[in-house]
């Protein structure tokens, strides 16, 4: 006897049902296309911009009606979302794509090593050349004083809140801390600018800069390095205090090592953050056309503020610096972010 | 080297809840015992006590005396971290630390104490460990690799291992098989027969089979209902509570009549 199915014959499963073939979406989408482009040329009414608005509707229109047709309801409601999702990631992603691109086309019109390594000294605004190796050293030297302000305090502050913290105190430092994230940037320059150059009689430099840097990033490490320590699991602290480990060294061997990865992520976005704040610096320490390399004394340059000096001027040799400023800017940033990433790997718990 | 442990009218609280009242009873050195008990009775809060480790719960605070040999660990001027170096504990889920190796997580109670060592004196440490939890001829080979890339019971053997590193002498183990599968679980049962020549051993259990094949004296914790505190019902060698409660809670639990 032989059991072979005969699939002739076969009645129609409950678990089967109907199904668009793969090829539909991109069927549909070369119609919508195809029809908005038609319409745009026989009307002749719309731009490119409306064109693409109605081509994306012809889709979802004829993609739902053809699924709902076939599949049934619960397929055409899954297209549709799944359009949705990606259309918005889409228009997520098109003003980030377009910056970057922006700033790569016109910021590599200027940009040599001769931009990386030269001042604006004795440069006028409307002749070309010169560079913004003031305004890099300057913008290394203020975020590193600023991390390095910022980072332990921040650390430790969250450390407080996280294992040590509690009652009012606690209550009221964490309130805090959500104040200071709200501080806008030019208040946080302010501060500085009135309690050490005006109340001190410090003289502008980069410095205070960093100082005011400092504040900025004090909350954002705070937040980032709490939520780390929440996330380490309650049992491996009590595992490390049931061998006979005091608590201070449960901390720092144990609760801090599990979630440096997240720690370092948080500190270098921070630092992300602030190395392109302008309105702090031009209260703390303005801005110079020449070398400072010394932080503690004298106005200096940093990136932001030359950006923001040469868009003034409006020349355009000016301008076209202002951008390759702006290119080295973003750059710098994102190699901050990948050394925080790779550090954040090498320190990530392992298994 | 081991020591025994007596509880003198113990009360526990979390903060105003009184979790268990009343708990007085005498723990022999090198004996197994067992704490049993419906959920929520308090014996996982008792076991906590013994190491000091209830307070670590904000608000946490136990009323009594818990004599060590003839020491009362909760006496004035006792220093809680000295107390849990004398009394290891084991925890109901695996927790090696995940950023150490098998070896460091073995070391990890005597390295984080603050001792120096040389590494000879650390290897034979983590040799003398590993076997005494019965784990060395599985992982010798990969000493440096993370311990959290071992299989749950090999996990919960590194975590003996690490609490017998650090040369206690009372070991307290909470449910430690519940998240294991039979075979590990019999691999530790094993385990806790050897172990009891070194240490004096109380372990915290919800499954009765379990507590009949290890324990040579079992307790049983009840409570009177939901928000009242739990009680030692009674105290007696493992055979007796089995066979001869003197109490009828203890004789329908056993019997699972109900928990």
């Amino acid at each position: 006897m032989t059991t072979t199915v005969d699939t002739s014959t076969r009645t129609p499963s409950s678990l089967t049902g109907g199904t668009l073939p793969r090829w539909a979406p991109a069927l549909v989408g070369t119609v919508a296309v195809v029809s908005a482009v038609a319409l745009n040329r026989v009307t002749g009414l719309a731009g490119g911009f409306a064109t693409t608005i109605v081509a994306a509707l012809i889709f979802v229109v004829l993609q739902s009606v053809w699924s709902f047709a076939v599949e049934g309801k619960r397929h055409a409601v899954d297209r549709l979302a799944t359009t949705v999702v990606y259309s918005t990631f889409f228009i997520a992603v098109v003003p980030l794509i377009s910056v970057l691109f922006t700033v790569l086309a016109k910021g590599l019109k200027v940009m040599s090593w001769g931009f990386l390594v030269n001042s604006m000294r004795n440069v006028s605004p409307r002749s070309p050349g010169g560079g913004a190796g003031h305004a890099i050293v300057g913008t290394l030297e203020q975020v590193a004083l600023a991390a390095a302000f910022a980072i332990p305090v921040g650390i430790l502050a969250a450390i407080f809140l996280v294992e040590y913290g509690r009652g009012r105190l606690a209550r009221a430092i964490s309130f805090f801390v959500d104040v200071m994230t709200g501080v806008p940037s030019i208040v946080a320059g302010l501060f500085i600018f009135t309690a050490f150059v005006l109340g001190l009689g410090m003289e502008r430099s980069g410095f205070a800069a960093a100082l005011a840097l400092a504040i900025l990033m004090l909350p954002v490490i705070i937040r980032t390095t709490e939520e780390m320590l929440r996330i380490v699991p309650n049992e491996l602290r009590e595992a490390s205090y049931a061998l006979g480990v005091p608590k201070w060294r449960t901390v720092l061997k144990v609760v801090l090592p599990t979630s440096l990865a997240g720690i370092v992520t948080g500190a270098m976005l921070a630092v992300a953050r602030v190395a392109g704040e302008t309105a702090p610096l031009l209260l703390t320490t303005f801005l110079t056309q020449s070398y400072n390399n010394n932080p503690f004394a004298g106005p200096q340059a940093a990136l932001p503020t030359f950006i923001w000096d040469q868009i003034t001027s409006g020349t355009s040799a000016s301008v076209d610096r202002a951008w390759a400023g702006a290119l080295v800017l973003i750059t710098l940033i994102m190699i901050f972010y990948i050394v925080a990433k790779l550090l954040a790997n090498r320190f990530a718990p392992k298994g | 080297m081991s020591k025994s442990i007596t509880m003198q009218d113990v009360d526990i609280y979390y903060g105003a809840f009184k979790a268990v009242e009343g708990v007085s009873l005498k723990v022999q050195a090198n004996s197994v015992t067992a704490f049993i008990g419906p959920s929520g009775c308090g014996k996982s809060t008792v076991l906590r006590t013994i190491n000091r480790m209830h307070e670590v719960i904000p608000g946490a605070y136990v009323d009594g005396s818990v004599l060590l040999d003839h020491e009362n660990i909760y006496g004035s001027g006792v220093d809680p971290v000295n107390v849990r170096r004398t009394i290891g504990m084991v925890f109901q889920r695996p927790n090696p630390f995940p950023t150490m190796s098998i070896a460091e997580n073995v070391l990890a109670g005597v390295r984080l104490a603050g001792q120096r060592m040389s590494k000879s004196d650390a290897d034979d440490v983590v040799e003398g460990s590993l076997r005494g939890a019965n784990l060395w001829e599985e992982v010798k080979d990969r000493l440096a690799k993370p311990g959290s890339g071992l299989s749950g019971g090999q996990q919960q053997r590194l975590c003996i291992a690490r609490a017998i590193a650090v040369k206690p002498q009372v070991l307290l183990m909470d449910e430690p098989c519940s998240a294991l599968d039979p075979i590990s679980t019999l691999a530790i049962e094993d385990l806790i027969r050897d172990l009891v020549e070194q240490y004096t051993i109380i372990i915290v259990t919800h499954n009765m089979q379990q507590a009949g094949r290890v324990s040579d004296t079992t307790g049983f914790f009840n409570l009177a209902g939901v928000g009242q505190p739990g009680h030692l019902i009674e105290m007696g060698s493992t055979s007796e509570i089995f066979s001869h409660p003197k109490e009828q809670a203890t004789e329908d639990y056993i019997s699972g009549r109900f928990g």
